[in-house]
C-alpha cells in the first residue's frame, strides 16, 4: 500500500513536471504566438504541391506510355499541354 | 497494487482532459507554450496508461484474485499464456488495451509529424485527447479493472473458446486497426479546424493509415483462423455483427486509401476523403461497441454491460461535431479540377469507392436493423447469411473485377485502342480459364465460376503490369531483369505492394469461392467399428479416449489419423467443440471433422467437410502482409521530394 501509493505519488509528479515543462523551461516568452503559415508562405505551398502533381502527371504519362497503356495519339494530345502545365508550375513554385 | 493502478488511471483520465481542454484552448488562441504543454500531456498520459496495464498484467501473472476482473477471467488452472492473455478477454481488460493503444499511436504520430505544421498539431493533439478521455472516463467511472474483492478460492475462469493460441495475437491486432484509424481521423479534424486543407495531413498520415488498415486486415484474417480451428462448425466467417464491425471499417478504410489517391495525384475528392476517415472512425468506434456493449447476441460478445449508452452517445457526438465541421470546411474543400473521362484510373477508383462503401453500409444496415427492429416493434428479429451473401456477390464481384480493371487503364482518359491493347491478355486468360472450369464441371455454382474467372482476370493484369513495367524500366537502360524488377517497386512502393495486396485478395477469394461454393458435407451417426466416407476419405470409428488436463477433461473419437472431441472445463463449467483437421498443402483443401455429439451409447455424430482451397485464406495472408510491408517501407527519394516541399511553409511554424 505504501508501495503502491509512493509509486502514485512519483507518477502523479512526473506527470506535472511534464506537462509544466514548456513554461519551466521558457518562464517569459518572447514571443508565444504559434506563427501559422502567413498567406505568402501557404501560396507557396499550394503552389509546390502542384509542382509536384503535374510533375507526377508527367511521368505518369511517360510509363503509362511506355508500357503501352497510353497510345501513341492520346500520348501526343496530352503531353504538350501537361509540359506547359509543369513548365508553369515549376516558374510559380520557384517565383 | 489496485490503488497504484486507479491512481495511474485518474491521472491518465485527468492528463488526457488536460490535453483537450488547454490544447483547445491552446489551438484557439495560438498559444505555443501551452499547445506543447497539452501534447506533453498526451505523451504523459500514455506513460500513466502503461502504468495501469502493467499494474493488471502483475495481478493476472500472479493470480491474484482480489482484483474482481482477475478474478472474473481466469482461474488458477489456467496456464500462464492464456493468464495473461486474459488481459483482454474481458470487458475493462479491452479498454485498456484500447486506450493504451491510442496512446502508443497518439505519441508516435505526434512525435513523427513533423511536416503537418504547428498550427494543424496543436488541433489534432485535443481531438486525439478527447478519444482518449472518452475510454479514460469509462475506466475510471463505469468499468474499471481495478476493482477489488475479497479474494475467493478460484477465479471463474477463461471463456473456453477463449483458450486458444490466436487470442494472444488476434485482439491485439485487431485493436491496433480499430484504434489506429484514431490518428488519420484526428489528423483531417485537426486540418480542418485549423482550416489547412492542403496535403499535409495526408502525408503525415500515410502510413499510419496504411498500417492501421493492415492490422485491421490482418486481425480479420487472424480471427477467420481461429473461428475456424476453435469454434467448430466448419466455417470461417459467419456475418456475426462482431464480424462485421471489424468488416466495415475496414472496408471504408480501403476506400480511403484508394481515394487519397487521387486527391493526392488530381486534387479532387477532398471531401469525400474527410468523409470516408470519419467514416472508418465512428465505424471502428461503434465495432467496439458492439463488441463490448452487449447488446448484440454474438459468440464474440463475452459480456452484458452498462457501457452501451455512453458509447452510443459518444458516437453520436463524434459523428454530429465531424459532420458539422465537414459542412462548415466545404468552401475550403472545393476541388479544382475535374473527372476528365468515366474511362480512366480515377474514374475506376471512385467506381471501387462507391462499391466499397455501399458494402459496408448494406452491412451496417443488416448489422443495426434487428437492434432498430426490437426497438420499434419489441421483437427481436435476424439479418442472416442470404441478406449479406447477396450483397457479397452483388458488390464483391465487381469489386473484383475492377481490380484488374484499374491498374490496366490510364490517369486522366484511356482511348479504346489502348485499352484492347492492354485488356487483350488478361481478358484471353480469363475466357480461357472461365471455359476450362465449366469443362472441369465448376458450373455448379454459377457465383464460383464467376469469382474464379474474374480471379483469372485480375491475377493476369497483375502479372502483366510488372512484366510490362519491368520491361520499361529495363529499356531505359543500365540494369538488366532483376535491376529493372527491384527499380520498378522501389520507385513506386505503394503502387506494387498495392498490386502485391491485390493479389493477396483474389486468392482470398479463390479460397473463399472454393471452400463455400465447392464444399462436400457428410453426416452420420458412428458407432464403434462403422465407417464413412467423404471426397474419398474413408473414415473408420474405433471408439472414444479421453485424457484429463490441469483445467479441463478431453473426450476424442478415435478415428485413426483424426481426433475430433470435446474438452469439459472444470473451472468455467462449460464444454467446447475441438475439431481435427487435415490440410492437404498441395491441393489446398482440408478434410475438417466435428464430433458434433458424444452419446452415452457410445456413438458418435460425425460431421465431415471437404473443404476445396481453403488454405490459399491463410496463404493468403502472408501475401497481404508481404504487400502492406512493401508500401509501408520507407522511401529516401519521396522523403527527400517531401522535405523539398514543406521546407518553407513548415519551419516557420
Amino acid at each position: 500500500m505504501t508501495l503502491a501509493l509512493a509509486v502514485g505519488a512519483v507518477l502523479a509528479i512526473a506527470a506535472v513536471a511534464v506537462v509544466a515543462a514548456p513554461f519551466l523551461r521558457e518562464p517569459v516568452a518572447a514571443d508565444d504566438r504559434l506563427l501559422p503559415p502567413d498567406a505568402a508562405q501557404q501560396l507557396q505551398l499550394a503552389r509546390a504541391e502542384e509542382r509536384d502533381r503535374t510533375l507526377d502527371a508527367l511521368k505518369e504519362l511517360e510509363f503509362d506510355h511506355r508500357t503501352g497503356k497510353v497510345s501513341d495519339e492520346d500520348y501526343r494530345a496530352q503531353v504538350g499541354m501537361l509540359r506547359q502545365r509543369a513548365a508553369a508550375a515549376l516558374r510559380d513554385a520557384d517565383g | 497494487m489496485p490503488d497504484l493502478g486507479r491512481a495511474a488511471l485518474v491521472t491518465a483520465f485527468l492528463l488526457l482532459v488536460y490535453a483537450s481542454v488547454a490544447g483547445t484552448f491552446a489551438a484557439w488562441h495560438s498559444r505555443r507554450r501551452l499547445a506543447q504543454s497539452a501534447q506533453n500531456a498526451l505523451i504523459a498520459a500514455f506513460g500513466a496508461t502503461a502504468v495501469a496495464a502493467a499494474v493488471l498484467l502483475a495481478a493476472l501473472a500472479r493470480h491474484d484474485l482480489s482484483f474482481t476482473y482477475v478474478a472474473q477471467h481466469t482461474s488458477r488452472e489456467l496456464p500462464l499464456g492464456y493468464t495473461l492473455t486474459a488481459f483482454w478477454g474481458g470487458q475493462e481488460g479491452s479498454l485498456l488495451l484500447w486506450l493504451l493503444v491510442l496512446g502508443g499511436y497518439s505519441v508516435a504520430a505526434v512525435l513523427t509529424a513533423r511536416r503537418v505544421g504547428r498550427e494543424v498539431l496543436a488541433w489534432v493533439v485535443p481531438v486525439l485527447g478527447l478519444v482518449g478521455t472518452f475510454f479514460a472516463l469509462l475506466l475510471v467511472f463505469v468499468a474499471s479493472p481495478f476493482a477489488t474483492q475479497p479474494a475467493p478460492a478460484d477465479g471463474a475462469g477463461l471463456n473456453p473458446s477463449l483458450q486458444n493460441p490466436y487470442m494472444a495475437v488476434h485482439p491485439p491486432m485487431l485493436y491496433l486497426g480499430y484504434v489506429g484509424l484514431t490518428v488519420p481521423f484526428a489528423f483531417a479534424m485537426g486540418a480542418l479546424l485549423a482550416r489547412r486543407t492542403d496535403e499535409r495531413w495526408i502525408v503525415a498520415t500515410r502510413r499510419w493509415t496504411l498500417a492501421a488498415w493492415a492490422f485491421l486486415g490482418v486481425g480479420q484474417l487472424l480471427g477467420a483462423h481461429w473461428a475456424y480451428v476453435e469454434i467448430g462448425w466448419g466455417g470461417y466467417y459467419a456475418w456475426d455483427p462482431v464480424e462485421n464491425a471489424a468488416l466495415m471499417p475496414w472496408l471504408a478504410a480501403t476506400a480511403y486509401l484508394h481515394s487519397v489517391m487521387i486527391q493526392e495525384k488530381r486534387g479532387m475528392l477532398k471531401v469525400w476523403n474527410v468523409l470516408l476517415v470519419t467514416l472508418a472512425f465512428c465505424l471502428s468506434i461503434f465495432g467496439t461497441f458492439l463488441t463490448r456493449s452487449g447488446i448484440i447476441q454474438s459468440i464474440h460478445s463475452f459480456t452484458q454491460s452498462s457501457i452501451g449508452p455512453w458509447f452510443l452517445g459518444f458516437i453520436c457526438f463524434i459523428t454530429a461535431a465531424s459532420l458539422a465541421l465537414i459542412f462548415l470546411r466545404l468552401p475550403l474543400l472545393r476541388a479544382k479540377t475535374r473527372l476528365e473521362s468515366l474511362v480512366s484510373r480515377e474514374a475506376t477508383f471512385l467506381y471501387n469507392n462507391l462499391l466499397l462503401v455501399a458494402l459496408a453500409l448494406t452491412i451496417l444496415w443488416g448489422v443495426v436493423y434487428p437492434l432498430l427492429s426490437e426497438a420499434v416493434t419489441g421483437e427481436a428479429s435476424t439479418v442472416s447469411k442470404p441478406y449479406y451473401n447477396f450483397f457479397l456477390h452483388s458488390f464483391g464481384l465487381p469489386l473484383l473485377l475492377l481490380m484488374g480493371i484499374g491498374p490496366l487503364i490510364a490517369w486522366r482518359r484511356a482511348s479504346l485502342r489502348a485499352l484492347g491493347r492492354t485488356f487483350l491478355w488478361p481478358t484471353a486468360a480469363a475466357v480461357v480459364a472461365g471455359i476450362a472450369l465449366l469443362a472441369a464441371g465448376a458450373g455448379s455454382s454459377r457465383v464460383g465460376v464467376i469469382a474464379y474467372t474474374f480471379s483469372v482476370f485480375v491475377l493476369a493484369s497483375i502479372v502483366l503490369e510488372f512484366a510490362r513495367g519491368t520491361s520499361a524500366r529495363k529499356a531505359l537502360g543500365g540494369v538488366g531483369w532483376g535491376g529493372a524488377f527491384a527499380s520498378l517497386i522501389a520507385r513506386n512502393r505503394r503502387r506494387y505492394g498495392g498490386y502485391v495486396v491485390h493479389a493477396a485478395v483474389v486468392l482470398f477469394a479463390i479460397g473463399v469461392a472454393g471452400s463455400s461454393a465447392y464444399q462436400t458435407v457428410r453426416e452420420a451417426r458412428l458407432h464403434p467399428g462403422d465407417s464413412m466416407t467423404v471426397a474419398r476419405n474413408r473414415l473408420v470409428f474405433r471408439g472414444f479416449e479421453s485424457s484429463t488436463q490441469p483445467n479441463h477433461r478431453a473426450i476424442r473419437a478415435n478415428l485413426w489419423r483424426y481426433r475430433p472431441g470435446k474438452n469439459q472445463y472444470f473451472a468455467e463449467d462449460q464444454v467446447s467443440n475441438e475439431v481435427s483437421i487435415r490440410h492437404d498443402l498441395l491441393t489446398g483443401a482440408d478434410l475438417f471433422l466435428i464430433a458434433d455429439q458424444v452419446n452415452s451409447d457410445g456413438s458418435v455424430d460425425l460431421k465431415a467437410l471437404q473443404k476445396p482451397l481453403v488454405n490459399l485464406i491463410w496463404f493468403a495472408g502472408f501475401i497481404f502482409v508481404g504487400g502492406s510491408l512493401i508500401a509501408l517501407w520507407p522511401d529516401a527519394r519521396e522523403e527527400r521530394r517531401l522535405a523539398e516541399r514543406y521546407e518553407g511553409a513548415t519551419m516557420r511554424a
